[in-house]
C-alpha cells in the first residue's frame, strides 16, 4: 500500500469557549446530599455564627453548567492535547517521555490507595508502607544509595531537597557559615542553579569544555575552595554527554570538603549500567514520572525520591518509612532531619506504579531499557544529521550520546531564516509532539534536544526523520509555509503580546473581563 | 509474552513495552550506525565504573503476577470505604464525582506533559479555566500554576514577600499546622526568621496585641490560615490585614477552599497573596498524594515578576475568534533565569489543577455555598453531640468553626488509647495532637465534612461513650 503507516494529521478544532461562556443561570452539575432533618434541628443556625464580616456577601462567579455539558468540554479539551498516547513524543528530550503502561494505571487508582489517609494507623496502612519500603529498597540496589526518602514531588523539589541536606551536613560540622557556595554546571538542568540558591547557597556555574562537552577538571579544581558547600550536577547533562570525569570531581570536591548530589533526571540510560553510589556520590536522585513510567499527568503530579549514603540518611525528611521484623513503621524520631519539604509522605500512587513498572520489568527489562533508549537516541540523531541544516556543534569528540542529544539549527537558520521555534511550530502540523529546545543560556544556537526513550519504534524514528527532512526541504523551498504555521492545528498562531504587558495580561476570567470587557 | 531470544551469549527478553527489544531491529539499527556491539554506544562511561553484576531485583514479571502482587499488597490496607475515619489535619475526606476521575484518567490528560499550546490547547485552556475558578473562589487577579500542597506554597508565598518588601522575618500563628510550619521553616532556613504569634486561650482568634508587639519595620509579612489548622474561622481578617499592612508588611492567607462557599474571600479582606490546599476540590486523599496547591496574588507586576511557577494569561490569536494561551514572563522562572530566580519550580500538579476545575464546574456557585453549609452543619452537629459525653469537650475554643474541630478527652484515658480503641469498633479517630499542642492537654483533632452521614457520627458518639465511660 502506497503511503503505508503515515497520517494526514488534522488536530481536533473544536474552537471551544471558555467555561465561563458555557452554561446557563440555573442549571446544575451537582447534587449536594442534603443534611438529616435531626442534623438541620440541632445545626439549623451553624453559619449564623459566623460573624457578618467573614460571611461571604456574593457565591463565587462560577459558570452553572449541567453535568453532560461538564463532561463533553472537559473531553474536547482532552482531545486537543497531545500525550504520550496520542503520537510521537519523540522530541521532547530531558523529560523521557516513555510509555506509561495502564496496569500501572488501574493499580494506582484502586480504592486500597486513593482511599487512604495519610495520618491513618500503621497497622491499617501496613500494604503501602511495604510497597514504598520495598521501592527504597530497589532503588538502592540501582543508584547504589543506602536509604531514600519519597516526599520530594518532582525534581527540582528533590535537588532543592538534597541542597538542605547539604546545608544541614555543613551546619551540622559547624561549617555552614563558611561553605555557602554551590559548583554546578551550564549544561545540568536550571534546578541545579535554581533550588540550592533557593536555599541560600550562592551559584557558581562552570561551562563544559565545548569540545569534549565535559567540564575542564582544572576549571573544577579553580572553582573549589574552603566556600565549596557542594557540588550539584545532572548527569547525563540536558546535552545527552555523559561526564566521564565525573569521578575525578567526585574526588575534588570531597577533597575540598563538599558533598556531590546528582541529579539523575536523565537515568533512563543508566539503569542496570552505573549505580552513582558505587562511584563515590553522596546523594542522588531519580524521577519517577521520567525513568520510572509514572505518568508525567499534564505536569505533575510527580514524584522525585532522594537517594543518600548511609552518613547522610540522618539528615534525611522525616518521616522515614522504617521495617522492625515484623511490621512496617513510620519514624519521626531523627533529630538531625531536615525536618519537612512536603506534607506527608510524598505522592504514593507514584510509588505504586514505579513498584509496578520495576517488577514488571525485572533487573534484565531495566537494562534492555537503557540498552534500547540509547540505541533509539544514535540511531536518530544518525539519521537528524543527515538533514540539510541541522548539526552537531557541541562535544563533537564523541561519536554518541546517552538518552538524548541537543542538535542545533543554526545552519538552517543562516540559509533559510527558518529557526528552531518556527521549525516547532511546523512539525506539529504532521501530528507529532514539538521538539525541546534547551533550557537558557542557549549555549548551541538554535537548539532541540530529541530522546526518543526505549518506547519508540524503529518506524517512529524513521517517521519522525522523515518529517525533519520535509520540513528542512520546505525551508529552503517555501520558508512561508513554516513562517505561517501550525496549519493543521487546534489553533493558529498565537498573538504573545500579552505574555509581558501587565496592562493586557490576564491570569484570570475575572481579570479578562476588566481589562478587555 | 516475554519470550527470551539469544543475541551473542547473553539471553535478552523481547519486552512488551520496548517496540525495539527484537534482536533483528537491533541489529538493522546496529548495522545502520555502524557499530558491531551495542556496548560501543556506552563509550561515554568509563569501563571501572560500570555495573557488571545483575541487579538483585525481581525477575521480569507478567501483568497477571504483578497485579496479584500489588493487589496482595493493597488489600492489607484499611482504606476509607472499608472504616470510618474522622481524619484531616490538611487532608480531609470528601466525596470525589465520578465525572472527577472520568475526566483525569483521559490518556491525553495523564500522559501530556509540556508541549506548546498548538498541540496541547486542551491542557492550558484547562489551567486558566482552574486559574479563573480559584480566582473567583479567593478574589484574586493573579492565580499560578498549582503547586505541590499548601505548605510548599505558603513557603513560596514567604519567599515572593521577602523579595518584595526586602525584609527578613515572618509572623506566623501559634496554631498554623505544624507541618505547613515545617515546610516553611525549611524553605525559610537562611533566608528570613519565622516568629509565632500567640493566640487567645478562649477564643483561639489571633493575638492582635501580641502581633502589634511583634510586628516591626523587620517584618516582611504575616501569615495567617483560615479556617485555622484546629478548625475555627480566624473572625479578624481584615483587622490583621490592616495591621500588616500599617507596618510595611505583606499579608499572606492561606485557606481551605469549601470554606470559601460561606466565608469572606481573602481577596476581599486585604490579602497580598493567597495559597492554600486543593486537594478538598475533587481528589482522593491517595495517603497524601492527593495535595496540591494554588498560589494567587495582586496584580501588581512587581508581585507577578517573583511568583515562581509558570503562569497562564488568556489571549488571542491570528483568527478572529479563538482563543489563545500563552506563559506570562516567561523569563522571570528558573528555566530562563538560573540561580537569579531564588525559587524554584517545575513538574507541578496539573492533573490534579485540571480535575479541580472540573469539580469547580460542577458545584458551580449555589452547589459551594450548599456544600459549604451542609459540612459546617454537620461539623456543629459533631461537636454538640461528642460533647454531651461526660468529661469530653468539643471544641475546645469559642469561635465559629467549619469543618474540623479540637476534641478533648479531659485527663482519664489519652488520645492514643481511645483512638486504639475506636479502631477496635473499625473507626478512625481524630489526629493525636497532644504532642504538638500540649498546652491544650489530652486533645485530638475531628473532621466531619458531606461524607460523614448522621448514623456515622452518633455510632461515633455511642463508641466514644462507651470507651470514655
Amino acid at each position: 500500500m502506497k503511503n503505508k503507516g503515515t497520517t494526514t494529521y488534522h488536530a481536533v478544532r473544536w474552537r471551544e469557549p471558555i467555561i465561563y461562556e458555557l452554561g446557563r443561570k440555573g442549571r446544575r452539575g451537582f447534587m449536594i446530599p442534603k443534611v438529616e432533618p435531626e442534623i438541620k434541628a440541632v445545626a439549623r443556625d451553624a453559619v449564623l455564627s459566623i460573624p457578618d464580616k467573614m460571611r461571604r456577601k456574593t457565591p463565587p462567579e462560577w459558570p452553572e453548567l449541567s453535568e453532560p455539558e461538564v463532561v463533553r468540554h472537559f473531553i474536547r479539551l482532552s482531545q486537543q492535547t497531545f500525550g504520550v498516547d496520542s503520537g510521537i513524543n519523540v522530541g521532547v528530550g530531558t523529560c523521557t517521555m516513555k510509555y506509561n503502561p495502564k496496569v500501572n494505571e488501574a493499580l494506582a487508582r484502586s480504592p486500597g490507595i486513593t482511599g487512604l489517609h495519610p495520618l491513618q494507623d500503621e497497622s491499617t496502612v501496613q500494604g503501602i508502607l511495604e510497597i514504598i519500603y520495598k521501592l527504597q529498597e530497589w532503588l538502592c540496589e540501582i543508584s547504589g544509595m543506602d536509604k531514600f526518602s519519597f516526599q520530594p514531588r518532582g525534581g527540582a523539589h528533590a535537588v532543592f531537597t538534597n541542597a538542605c541536606i547539604i546545608r544541614a551536613f555543613h551546619k551540622y560540622n559547624g561549617e555552614l557559615d563558611q561553605r555557602d557556595e554551590i559548583i554546578t554546571t551550564v549544561v545540568s538542568h536550571p534546578c541545579n542553579a535554581a533550588a540550592p540558591a533557593s536555599a541560600g547557597f550562592k551559584i557558581v556555574t562552570l561551562y563544559p569544555d565545548e569540545k569534549t562537552g565535559c567540564i575542564n577538571v582544572e576549571a573544577l579544581k579553580a572553582a573549589v575552595s574552603k566556600r565549596t558547600a557542594g557540588m550539584m550536577i545532572t548527569n547525563p547533562y540536558d546535552t545527552g554527554i555523559f561526564d566521564s570525569n565525573i569521578i575525578e570531581y567526585i574526588n575534588i570536591i570531597h577533597e575540598a570538603g563538599g558533598l556531590v548530589a546528582i541529579d539523575q533526571a536523565n537515568a533512563n540510560c543508566l539503569l542496570g549500567r552505573v549505580r552513582i553510589g558505587d562511584v563515590g556520590a553522596d546523594l542522588c536522585h531519580f524521577n519517577l514520572h521520567k525513568s520510572f513510567s509514572t505518568p508525567h499527568g499534564s505536569c505533575g503530579p510527580g514524584s522525585a525520591p532522594v537517594g543518600v549514603k548511609e552518613e547522610f540518611a540522618k539528615f534525611l525528611p522525616i518521616p522515614t518509612v522504617e521495617f522492625d521484623g515484623s511490621k512496617y513503621y513510620l519514624d519521626y524520631d531523627r533529630p538531625h532531619s531536615i525536618g519537612k519539604v512536603a506534607e506527608f509522605h510524598g505522592v504514593a500512587q507514584n510509588v505504586v506504579r514505579a513498584y509496578a513498572w520495576i517488577l514488571t520489568m525485572g533487573a534484565e527489562g531495566l537494562r534492555e531499557t537503557s540498552e534500547v533508549a540509547v540505541l533509539n537516541n544514535n540511531y536518530l540523531l544518525k539519521k537528524l544529521l543527515e538533514i540539510r541544516g541541522v548539526s552537531l556543534p557541541w562535544g563533537k569528540s564523541r561519536p554518541f550520546r546517552m538518552q538524548d542529544v541537543r542538535l542545533s539549527l543554526e545552519k538552517l537558520k543562516e540559509e533559510t531564516g527558518i529557526r528552531i521555534d518556527d521549525v516547532n511550530r511546523r512539525i506539529v502540523d504532521f501530528g507529532v509532539q514539538r521538539c525541546f529546545t534547551s533550557h537558557e543560556p542557549w549555549i548551541v544556537p538554535e537548539p532541540f534536544t530529541p530522546e526518543p526513550t526505549e518506547s519508540a519504534s524503529k518506524e517512529d524514528l524513521d517517521r519522525f526523520a522523515e518529517i525533519f527532512s520535509r520540513i528542512s526541504t520546505e525551508a529552503y523551498t517555501n520558508p512561508e509555509k513554516i513562517k505561517n504555521a501550525p496549519h493543521n492545528c487546534a489553533i493558529s498562531r498565537v498573538n504573545l503580546n500579552p505574555s509581558s504587558d501587565p496592562k493586557k495580561w490576564a491570569m484570570t476570567w475575572r481579570s479578562y473581563i476588566k481589562k478587555h470587557g | 509474552m516475554l519470550l527470551q531470544k539469544r543475541i551473542g551469549v547473553i539471553s535478552v527478553p523481547i519486552h512488551q513495552y520496548i517496540p525495539n527489544s527484537v534482536p533483528e531491529i537491533k541489529k538493522n539499527m546496529l548495522e545502520y550506525l555502524g557499530v558491531k556491539d551495542i556496548e560501543e554506544l556506552f563509550v561515554d562511561i568509563p569501563e571501572m565504573i560500570k555495573c557488571k553484576k545483575r541487579l538483585r531485583l525481581p525477575h521480569p514479571t507478567p501483568e497477571l503476577q504483578v497485579r496479584r502482587n500489588i493487589e496482595g499488597l493493597l488489600s492489607k490496607n484499611k482504606n476509607r470505604n472499608e472504616m470510618l475515619t474522622f481524619l484531616g489535619a490538611g487532608c480531609w475526606p470528601h466525596y470525589v464525582p465520578a465525572v472527577c476521575d472520568e475526566i483525569n484518567s483521559r490518556s491525553e490528560f495523564l500522559t501530556a506533559y509540556t508541549g506548546d499550546v498548538y498541540t496541547d490547547l486542551g491542557r492550558y485552556q484547562a489551567l486558566f479555566e482552574f486559574q479563573s475558578m480559584i480566582g473567583d473562589l479567593i478574589a484574586m487577579d493573579v492565580v499560578s500554576f498549582p503547586t505541590y500542597d499548601w505548605a510548599t506554597a505558603s513557603g513560596d508565598a514567604t519567599h515572593m514577600a521577602v523579595r518584595i518588601t526586602g525584609r527578613h522575618e515572618i509572623l506566623v500563628p501559634k496554631t498554623m499546622s505544624p507541618e505547613r510550619l515545617s515546610v516553611i521553616k525549611t524553605y525559610c532556613q537562611r533566608l528570613a526568621e519565622v516568629k509565632p504569634i500567640n493566640y487567645d486561650p478562649i477564643t483561639g482568634q489571633l493575638d492582635l496585641k501580641d502581633l502589634k508587639k511583634k510586628i516591626s519595620a523587620r517584618t516582611a509579612a504575616v501569615y495567617i490560615e483560615n479556617p485555622t489548622y484546629l478548625g475555627f474561622i480566624e473572625t479578624e481578617g481584615e483587622e490583621i490585614g490592616k495591621i500588616a499592612h500599617d507596618n510595611g508588611a505583606l499579608y499572606i492567607v492561606g485557606v481551605e477552599p469549601l470554606s470559601l462557599g460561606l466565608l469572606t474571600p481573602p481577596g476581599e479582606y486585604g490579602a497580598d497573596i493567597v495559597c492554600g490546599e486543593g486537594q478538598p476540590l475533587g481528589i482522593h486523599m491517595n495517603f497524601g498524594g492527593g495535595l496540591f496547591s494554588f498560589l494567587a496574588c495582586r496584580d501588581d507586576e512587581q508581585f507577578v515578576s517573583v511568583i515562581p511557577h509558570r503562569m497562564i494569561t488568556i489571549t488571542s490569536t491570528e483568527h478572529e475568534g479563538e482563543w489563545g494561551f500563552a506563559y506570562t514572563l516567561p523569563k522571570r522562572t528558573m528555566f530562563a533565569a538560573r540561580e537569579r530566580a531564588t525559587t524554584f519550580t517545575g513538574t507541578a500538579t496539573v492533573l490534579w489543577a485540571i480535575t479541580a476545575a472540573v469539580y469547580m464546574s460542577l458545584l458551580g456557585p449555589k452547589g459551594i455555598t450548599e456544600l459549604a453549609e451542609v459540612i459546617m452543619q454537620k461539623a456543629y452537629y459533631a461537636m454538640r453531640r461528642i460533647s454531651e459525653i461526660d468529661g469530653v469537650m468539643a471544641p475546645i475554643f469559642k469561635s465559629p468553626h467549619f469543618k474540623e474541630f479540637t476534641v478533648n478527652f479531659g485527663t482519664d484515658q489519652t488520645v492514643s488509647e481511645v483512638n486504639k480503641n475506636l479502631l477496635k469498633h473499625g473507626i478512625q479517630g481524630g489526629k493525636d495532637i497532644t504532642k504538638e499542642f500540649p498546652q491544650l492537654g489530652n486533645t485530638a483533632l475531628y473532621c466531619v465534612t458531606e461524607i460523614h452521614m448522621k448514623e456515622d457520627i452518633d455510632r461515633l458518639v455511642a463508641v466514644l461513650e462507651d470507651i470514655v465511660k
